[in-house]
């Protein structure tokens, strides 16, 4: 296993380097992580601002049930599913960026050193 | 007998399928975790299966029935968490290739310490995971066979805990596979048939009445309330309208109190005006005047045999004022608290009476059925910010801090992450998440029906506190009895499926914790995988005896909200130590035991605290904004942990480990670098 060597010039370049490589890669995950969390936790914080300050809107009825009801015990889960999709797709195609980048080969050859 | 047949067909299939998987099963690492070769349908069959618990299958329905929309919250929280779990913690853990959360701890940070903190952590989310399983199990086999809760509990908790200790999990991964397409059977076909032959019993009839209407009983019915020792299940809040009732057997009131919490500075209101109480009547009926009647007393009060009772919403006034809400006058009425388990006849209101005005010509109210007594009206039922949440007054508060703890203790429950670890690799992982989802919310969809079903067809449940029987239930309301017998076999064997696989996931997570991480890491780390699987059986038998223990003490909690605590404890230890571990190289051991510790026993301890507060075993009076915070505590708790992690890791930056990169590399490099390294072999 790679180690640190704190006498070494070489070594910390490497681990520069390294760290470089390392932060590219999760910058490149986090972007799109918060990407679809940021629409998921907008909707979290909007359904029930909108019960306070909406009722009369969110009261709609439906069928016999209202507005908000539809929302949250149907329409939640496809949209859940969507994000989750969405969100795979892209990964992958992050990851195989990720893999394809001749700049991020560092870390390979450094498993093997 | 249909019922029995059924759900006794589940458990032999179960059994069955478990033991010749096992005969596959050799090695230890295919006791563990299924030798980690499952294809990515299976597998999120097999996590939907496990994860779809008690508490989904019976117990969100029961928390709608009672409380209404608020409850809706519980199964989209409970789907919806698995995209946190997608977007941040799906993909790195499995490429790091740890067993375990403990298994990540130690990995990430070096620390055999830590692990036996995690360690504790699988215990104290496991435990509270089994006791709604528990109670589902006491309530079914009640309901089905008139047996005592305990006794459900013991037979339930015996067949499964031996089928774990037989199988392992190679076994479970099929039977749990299995077991998600029965729930989703035995969920969605009964109300399919069960509507189709009703008709007038759509879900919206219950709804569309609107206002203060609410359901009702009827005449005649016989309810049977428990006593004291099951708090709060030998509650009877009754109805804002005449509402009476007869005692055949006598009544023992432990306590009357008003329904609605009385604020400072109101006039207070006499047990008189809330219940009249008529002596029984002589041969020939009830004869005018006065003797008739008997005084009651607001605290430990008798009533004899055969005594019939009134009772009457009164006007709440402020220094003789009526009080005022949106210009209407508030009225409340009689909360009535039983010492001894007690039966009692609901009867039409239109034979109340009242001693201060017995021949006086009171209008003959409209209804003939009497209102069902502890159900919310149905303008407080469909709105939100109802029952539920504003139990403490401070409803925008507790919803926000059910979502935080439902969508972020997802990803902190032990037996669920466990399962990740059975993808060949983090891209399978992510998919195998996804169709989780979808297999999830094609679930959740019917629970919240079944809960209106409930309402509309049988709202005698909230009269005997059995909300959470609904599912199991309902179906006996249809004129086929055949039929109505075999949807309810189908629902009870679907229950069954319910609590037995959750229990089986929960007891291999908290029994593969003793022998994989205390036994096999602390206690003898040199033990051979024969000895670690004889530990693991050892555990599994003293784990399932102890969860049967809980069980018992949990009756009169509702199963979903027991489902959201261990949740909301997860979401304040393991969800930020994943979250940051995985992606904040700066974590530090200390920070993330010390946020771990600090978020994840505060919760815990103000959950029970709670809960000890509830069955009144404490009697602390603290303010409603306190018990608010207690009873959903993941508001502060996350925070909390997520906040001291960053603090303490701040103030110890100096013991980052020197192969940090190493490590955070592993969790984030593609498959395809060749970085990723199972930690155990």
């Amino acid at each position: 296993m790679w180690s640190v060597n704190e006498n070494s010039s070489l070594h910390e370049d490497v681990g520069a380097a390294r760290r470089e490589v390392l932060r590219r890669i999760m910058r490149r995950q986090a972007a799109l992580s918060l990407r679809v969390a940021a629409v998921f936790i907008a909707l979290l914080v909007v359904l029930p601002l909108a019960n306070l300050y909406a009722p009369k809107a969110m009261d709609t009825r439906i069928g016999g049930f209202t507005l908000t009801w539809v929302l949250l015990g149907i329409f939640f889960y496809p949209v859940t599913w969507l994000l989750s999709s969405y969100f795979v797709r892209k990964s992958e195609e992050v990851e195989a960026q990720i893999a394809a980048d001749p700049e991020l080969r560092v870390s390979r050859a450094e498993e093997g050193a | 007998m249909i019922p029995l047949l059924l759900v006794i067909a589940v458990i032999v299939a179960t059994v069955w399928l478990g033991v010749s998987a096992t005969k596959k099963s050799k090695t230890a690492s295919d006791f563990f975790v299924a030798g980690r070769s499952v294809g990515v349908l299976m597998n999120a069959s097999a996590i939907s299966g496990e994860y779809l618990s008690a508490a989904s299958f019976m117990g969100i329905a029961g928390l709608v029935m009672k409380s209404g929309y608020d409850a809706l919250w519980y199964p989209v929280g409970y789907a919806a968490g698995y995209l946190f779990l997608l977007l941040f913690i799906a993909g790195p853990l499995r490429r790091f290739g740890a067993y375990t959360i403990p298994d990540f701890a130690q990995g990430r940070f070096d620390s055999p310490e830590f692990r036996k903190i995690a360690v504790a952590f699988v215990l104290f989310i496991g435990f509270f995971y089994t006791m709604p399983q528990m109670k589902g199990a006491g309530v079914v086999m009640g309901s089905m066979l008139g047996w005592p809760y305990w006794i459900g509990i013991a037979v339930v908790g015996t067949v499964i805990t031996f089928n774990v200790v037989l199988g392992g999990m190679k076994g479970i991964t099929l039977v749990q596979a299995f077991q998600y397409w029965m729930k989703v059977f035995a969920i969605s076909v009964p109300l399919f048939v069960g509507l189709a032959m009703l008709g007038h019993g759509t879900p919206s009839s219950a709804a569309e009445k609107g206002g203060g209407t609410l359901p009702r009983i009827k005449a005649e019915t016989v309810v049977n309330v428990k006593g004291s020792t099951s708090f709060p299940s030998n509650v009877v809040s009754t109805p804002a309208e005449s509402f009476v009732m007869s005692f055949p057997d006598g009544a023992h009131l432990a306590k009357v109190t008003t329904v609605r919490a009385p604020k400072p500075g109101e006039d207070p209101i006499d047990v008189s005006q809330l219940i009249a109480v008529a002596k029984p009547a002589p041969p020939g009926g009830y004869e005018k005047g006065s003797d008739v009647f008997d005084t009651p007393k607001a605290k430990d009060y008798r009533i004899e045999s055969g005594a019939k009772v009134t009772c009457s919403p009164v006007a709440v006034t402020k220094a003789g004022q009526p009080v005022l809400l949106d210009g209407k006058p508030v009225k409340t009425s009689a909360k009535i608290e039983f010492e001894e388990p007690t039966k009692l006849v609901l009867l039409s209101p239109r034979d109340a009476f009242s001693h201060t005005q017995t021949d006086a010509a009171v209008p003959a109210p409209a209804e003939t059925d009497p209102a069902a007594p502890n159900a919310p009206s149905d303008g407080k039922w469909l709105a939100p910010f109802g029952p539920l949440t504003s139990k403490w007054g401070y409803p925008v508060l507790y919803t926000y801090s059910l979502i935080i703890a439902l969508v972020c203790g997802t990803a902190g429950l032990p037996h669920i992450l466990v399962r990740f670890y059975t993808n060949p690799d983090g891209r399978a992982a992510k998919r195998t998440t996804l169709w989780v989802m979808v297999m999830l919310g094609a679930f959740y969809v019917f629970t919240p029906i079944w809960g209106t079903v409930g309402r509309a067809l049988m709202p005698v449940l909230y009269a005997n506190n059995a909300t959470d029987s609904a599912v199991i239930k309902v179906p006996g309301m249809l004129e086929n009895q055949t039929l109505g017998q075999i949807l309810i076999g189908i629902t009870s064997a679907g229950a069954f499926a319910a609590f037995m696989s959750t229990f089986s996931g929960l007891l291999v997570s908290m029994s593969g914790a003793f022998a994989h991480d205390i036994y096999g890491k602390v206690i003898k780390p040199s033990a051979t995988p024969d000895e670690k699987v004889r530990a693991f059986k050892i555990a599994a038998i003293f784990v399932g005896v102890i969860s049967m223990l809980l069980g018992l003490l949990v009756e009169t909690f509702d199963i979903a909200t027991m489902v959201g605590w261990a949740f909301a404890i997860g979401a304040a230890s393991y969800f930020p130590l994943l979250l940051l571990g995985a992606w904040w190289r700066g974590l530090t051991k200390t920070g993330a035991a010390t946020g771990m510790l600090l978020g994840g026993l505060l919760s815990l301890s103000a959950i029970v605290a709670n809960m000890m507060l509830d069955k009144k075993i404490l009697t602390w009076d603290l303010p409603p904004l306190v018990r608010s915070l207690m009873e959903q505590p993941a508001i502060w708790g996350v925070p909390l942990s997520i906040i001291t992690m960053v603090v303490v890791s701040k103030l110890t930056a100096s013991t980052i480990p020197a192969d940090v990169d190493t490590k955070m590399l592993r969790l984030h490099a593609p498959e395809e670098l060749g970085l990723s390294k199972d930690y155990v072999v």
